[in-house]
């Protein structure tokens, strides 16, 4: 081993800081959510998954161009987090946490379910939208999907945390994160910031589920990518956004790395290994408040 | 004083139930415009649970609420703080996480009505106009208060005493009509104690807001208040100026006990049913 192929860990580094970009997208809707509502939403990978499907109806099915079908989706997946917000979690509000917990494992049953009955169990692609030509940064070569996904997902990033920033609605859900109780009474809508949360948390979860759809391929078991989510964000601590970065660009770079050198089988074995070992050192994840609730 | 002929807050026969449990059983009471109202009570008695139905927390069974002649029973909480029900909170409830300043901004937060691309592109003479009144408000609250050499700070870091100033510093900012205080002086020492009735006192002079507040400390409620009202068991026991409060047998009876040992010995051997 003297002859290490430094070229190849950058290009393996470069992939994997690029799947990380999609973590961080879809670990900033768990966030948003956690953040806001205290629900700790298992069912983030599913939301990803119906986003695909609803662009993948869209576009192929239906035929509609391809902005047209990725802005309907994200809309049709905005009025499904509405849908569940009002009609799964408010009611639950109150109850103990673990109970939400239970509820958003059901829910994701029922998108699976869903899904299987409407458009089968078999694996689908989704129109390619992306360039094809490979990327070249310096002499590296990194694949064209994961590159524009990257672009995409700091992009949308990018967007989300100015306008949480500096939108009113984006100061309601800090103030509604920080103490729910004050911001009733300073005039705070709380109920109709859990719905923001939820219907905002669910549109960026249907562009990261559109994006890791047309890098891999649709089917049902596309909520397995939840479970590396919920690793980034954990990683991260639950209410933290930068955590949510920070944590998806470890977890993607640690999959890269694992699967070039020790071998495919070993990338869930390694992100859960860190995992652990996260929480042995900082059981509040890496950006985490001290507060949150264990379950 | 007495109840005014146009109370700017009325309670009306309120009835608060969680389950078999009645917390408020037929509160009525009446805050005059513009006077400092006092709920007392032993602990229990039903004072933050009559506060939380007042600014929207709870619902009441029965009864009804009027503010400023409206009735405000069945509308959500951000409603009234709108209309002018400003509070504060008998265990702190700041937003931690952010400063000072940043504390007392969100008060206006209900006053304001734009939406994304307002706040990003339009910016009217009118508004800028507004804004500029905003900051002369906060700056006024701010000063008054003296937590000017805190305002950048993260209420977090803040003693106990302050963080409670800086909860009223962000209630005034709403600019409410009534400033509801929930235990304003609890946990402090003397000194802080005496700032707070100052200050307690100069929001009423220099705002004119009439002041509702639920205190466990005697001394200042008898010493601020126009009006006493005496909770126990969620009824109203007395109701009547400080003075003939404090004569009231029954009030005397609801924070002693009846004194007679004997009787609670006989209590205690199930011979006299409670």
């Amino acid at each position: 081993m003297i002859d290490f192929d430094w070229l190849l860990l950058f290009e393996v580094s470069l992939a994997g800081i690029g799947s990380g970009g999609l973590y961080a997208l879809a670990g900033l809707a768990f966030v948003l959510i956690f953040k806001a509502t205290k629900v700790v939403n298992l069912a983030i990978g599913e939301m990803l998954m119906m986003g695909a499907y609803f662009f993948f109806a869209m576009a192929s099915t239906l035929g509609w161009p391809i902005w047209l079908g990725v802005v309907v989706a994200v809309l049709g997946s905005g009025a499904l987090g509405a849908l569940i917000e009002r009609l799964l979690i408010r009611p639950m509000l109150g109850e103990s946490p673990i109970s939400v917990f239970m509820i958003t494992i059901g829910l994701s049953s029922i998108l699976v379910g869903a899904v299987e009955l409407i458009w089968g169990a078999d694996q689908m692609r989704l129109p390619d939208f992306m360039p094809s030509d490979p990327v070249l940064i310096g002499e590296a070569m990194v694949p064209p999907k994961i590159f524009y996904g990257f672009l995409v997902a700091t992009g949308l990033i990018a967007v989300v945390l100015v306008v949480f920033r500096f939108w009113r609605g984006g100061i309601a859900l800090r103030a509604t994160a920080s103490d729910q109780a004050a911001a009733y009474s300073m005039g705070i809508n709380v109920p109709r910031v859990f719905s923001l949360a939820w219907v905002v948390g669910a549109m960026v979860a249907a562009i990261a589920g559109i994006i890791v759809g047309s890098i891999s391929s649709l089917s049902p078991t596309m909520g397995v990518f939840g479970l590396s989510v919920l690793v980034v964000v954990i990683v991260g601590g639950l209410d933290s956004v930068a955590g949510a970065l920070v944590g998806g660009i470890v977890v993607g770079l640690v999959e890269a790395w694992s699967g070039t050198y020790l071998g495919g089988q070993y990338k869930m074995l390694s992100t859960f290994s860190l995992l652990v070992l996260i929480l042995m050192v900082r059981p509040y994840g890496l950006f985490g408040t001290h507060e949150i609730e264990r379950l | 004083m007495s109840a005014a002929a146009n109370p700017i807050l009325e309670i009306d026969q309120i009835t608060l139930a969680f389950g078999g449990v009645k917390a408020l059983n037929g509160v009525s009471f009446e805050v005059a415009p513009g006077s400092i109202t006092s709920v007392i009570g032993p602990n229990g008695a039903g004072k933050t649970s009559m506060f939380n139905t007042i600014s929207g927390f709870y619902r009441p069974t029965s009864g009804h609420i009027r503010f400023l002649g409206e009735d405000i029973t069945q509308r959500p909480a951000p409603q009234r703080a709108k209309l002018g029900l400003a509070r504060s909170f008998q265990n702190i409830a700041l937003f931690r996480g952010m400063t000072v300043l940043d504390n007392i901004k969100l008060g206006r937060h209900c006053h304001l009505h734009t939406g994304v691309f307002d706040a990003l592109f339009y910016y009217g003479r009118a508004r800028r106009e507004e804004v500029r009144l905003r900051a002369d408000i906060e700056e006024r609250i701010i000063d008054f208060l003296e937590i000017d050499h805190i305002r950048n700070a993260p209420v977090a870091a803040l003693s106990y005493g302050l963080q409670k100033r800086v909860e009223m510093a962000r209630a005034l900012a709403m600019q409410p009509k009534v400033l509801m205080l929930d235990e304003p002086v609890a946990g402090m020492n003397r000194e802080e104690t005496e700032d707070m009735a100052r200050f307690i006192l100069d929001v009423r002079e220099e705002w004119g807001i009439t002041i509702l507040m639920v205190e466990h400390d005697m001394g200042m409620v008898m010493d601020l208040s126009d009006h006493v009202v005496v909770l126990n068991f969620g009824e109203v026991i007395a109701d009547g100026t400080p003075a003939a409060v404090q004569g009231n047998p029954e009030v005397i009876r609801a924070y002693l006990g009846s004194g007679d040992v004997e009787e609670l010995r006989r209590k205690l051997r199930g011979e006299v049913a409670t």
